[in-house]
């Protein structure tokens, strides 16, 4: 009589069972957004791995072949396609990748880590849930976050490809510059609803026709 | 605000960071082997310098590491941020600006001020430490 789920029906289950952190702004992020401008989006359940451990040892080299490189230093962002290394510090590493990468969605990112460290120092957690993904892009982003972050995000220093951790509105935010015109920005789960609303706030201006 | 340059992530600001007080006190290397009045003074007793003080900070919201930091705590002016682990460097040698435009503002570029008795200033008690730097 046992019913026993297939993977399948586990995977979709769980699917339908969350709720991502700023699901309840999706709304307001499209009326919110000013196509060509600006726009907000929230990517959700993107899959994160925390990894700790030192870049040049043996352990460092087996989870970089994993990764696809681990940076060496801040700023840098390695990996090509679908699964990208943030730098967090000397050796702490964030590793994104999207969510199909994820070992309970039928990927082994966490799996193929947590092998690769084998039991040599240093760690390797799934940090899926801690942070959300907003992507801010268009051609007035940088205008947009110029109004909070004290870095200088002209492109003369700030260049696509560079993630760095800092604040926006003085929560701590990774913030990942993309291409030209597009940002990703990893706020922690529980300021993804402060954080929207304030970029939202932010982009209000360019809704309407520029003041001469 | 602070402009701090982390050493590993380059100038940002105060904000990011988090301040440790005073740097280079050296866990005692035979702590039991401490009366109560020399334990409570290895923990809570620290220096009051007007001047050139070194101090730890903690890069919190970003790389996470921490560092050492020569400061005036007058002028704010930051002389020297150097690693965990290592000495305080003499500042008069490398940098002759940092010494001060007005005369008598504050003298002690070097030493560390008011040390009170031997053995009483955390930074002057026992010798070798483990609990600093990596």
């Amino acid at each position: 009589m046992a019913e026993t789920a297939t993977p399948s029906e586990t995977v979709n289950r769980v699917r339908g069972a969350r709720r991502s952190p700023a699901e309840h702004l999706a709304e307001a992020f499209t009326s919110g957004s000013v196509p060509g401008t600006v726009t907000l989006t929230e990517i959700p359940y993107q899959a994160m791995v925390g990894v700790r451990v030192d870049r040049t040892s043996d352990a460092g080299a087996r989870v970089a072949a994993v990764t696809g490189g681990l940076p060496a230093a801040c700023g840098e962002v390695t990996g090509s396609g679908s699964v990208n290394t943030l730098w967090l510090g000397p050796t702490e590493f964030m590793v994104v990748a999207p969510e199909e990468a994820h070992d309970s969605l039928g990927g082994s990112l966490v799996g193929d880590l947590t092998t690769a460290l084998g039991n040599d120092a240093g760690q390797v957690v799934d940090l899926s849930a801690n942070r959300t993904t907003f992507e801010l892009s268009g051609s007035h982003a940088r205008a947009v976050l110029e109004k909070t972050c004290s870095l200088d995000l002209h492109p003369r220093v700030f260049k696509a490809g560079t993630a760095v951790s800092t604040e926006l509105a003085h929560i701590p935010v990774m913030l990942w510059k993309t291409s030209e015109d597009s940002y990703r920005i990893f706020p922690r789960a529980s300021f993804a609803d402060f954080l929207g609303r304030w970029l939202l706030d932010a982009m209000r201006e360019y809704a309407s026709p520029e003041v001469p | 605000m602070l402009l701090i340059s982390c050493p590993n992530c380059g100038p940002r600001d105060e904000t990011e960071f988090h301040y440790g007080g005073q740097a280079h006190i050296a866990y005692p290397e035979n702590p039991n082997d401490l009366s109560d009045r020399e334990w409570a003074e290895y923990l809570f007793y620290r220096e009051n310098t007007k001047g050139t003080f070194a101090e730890r900070w903690v890069h919190s919201t970003g790389c996470r590491q921490w560092f050492n930091m020569l400061r005036d705590t007058v002028s704010y002016e930051i002389h020297s941020i150097y690693a965990m682990g290592q000495s305080r460097p003499d500042i008069t040698a490398s940098s002759p600006k940092a010494e001060p435009e007005k005369p008598g503002e504050f003298t002690q570029s070097g030493d560390y001020g008011q040390a009170g008795d031997p053995g009483l200033a955390p930074g002057t008690a026992t010798a070798p430490t483990s609990s600093e730097g990596v």
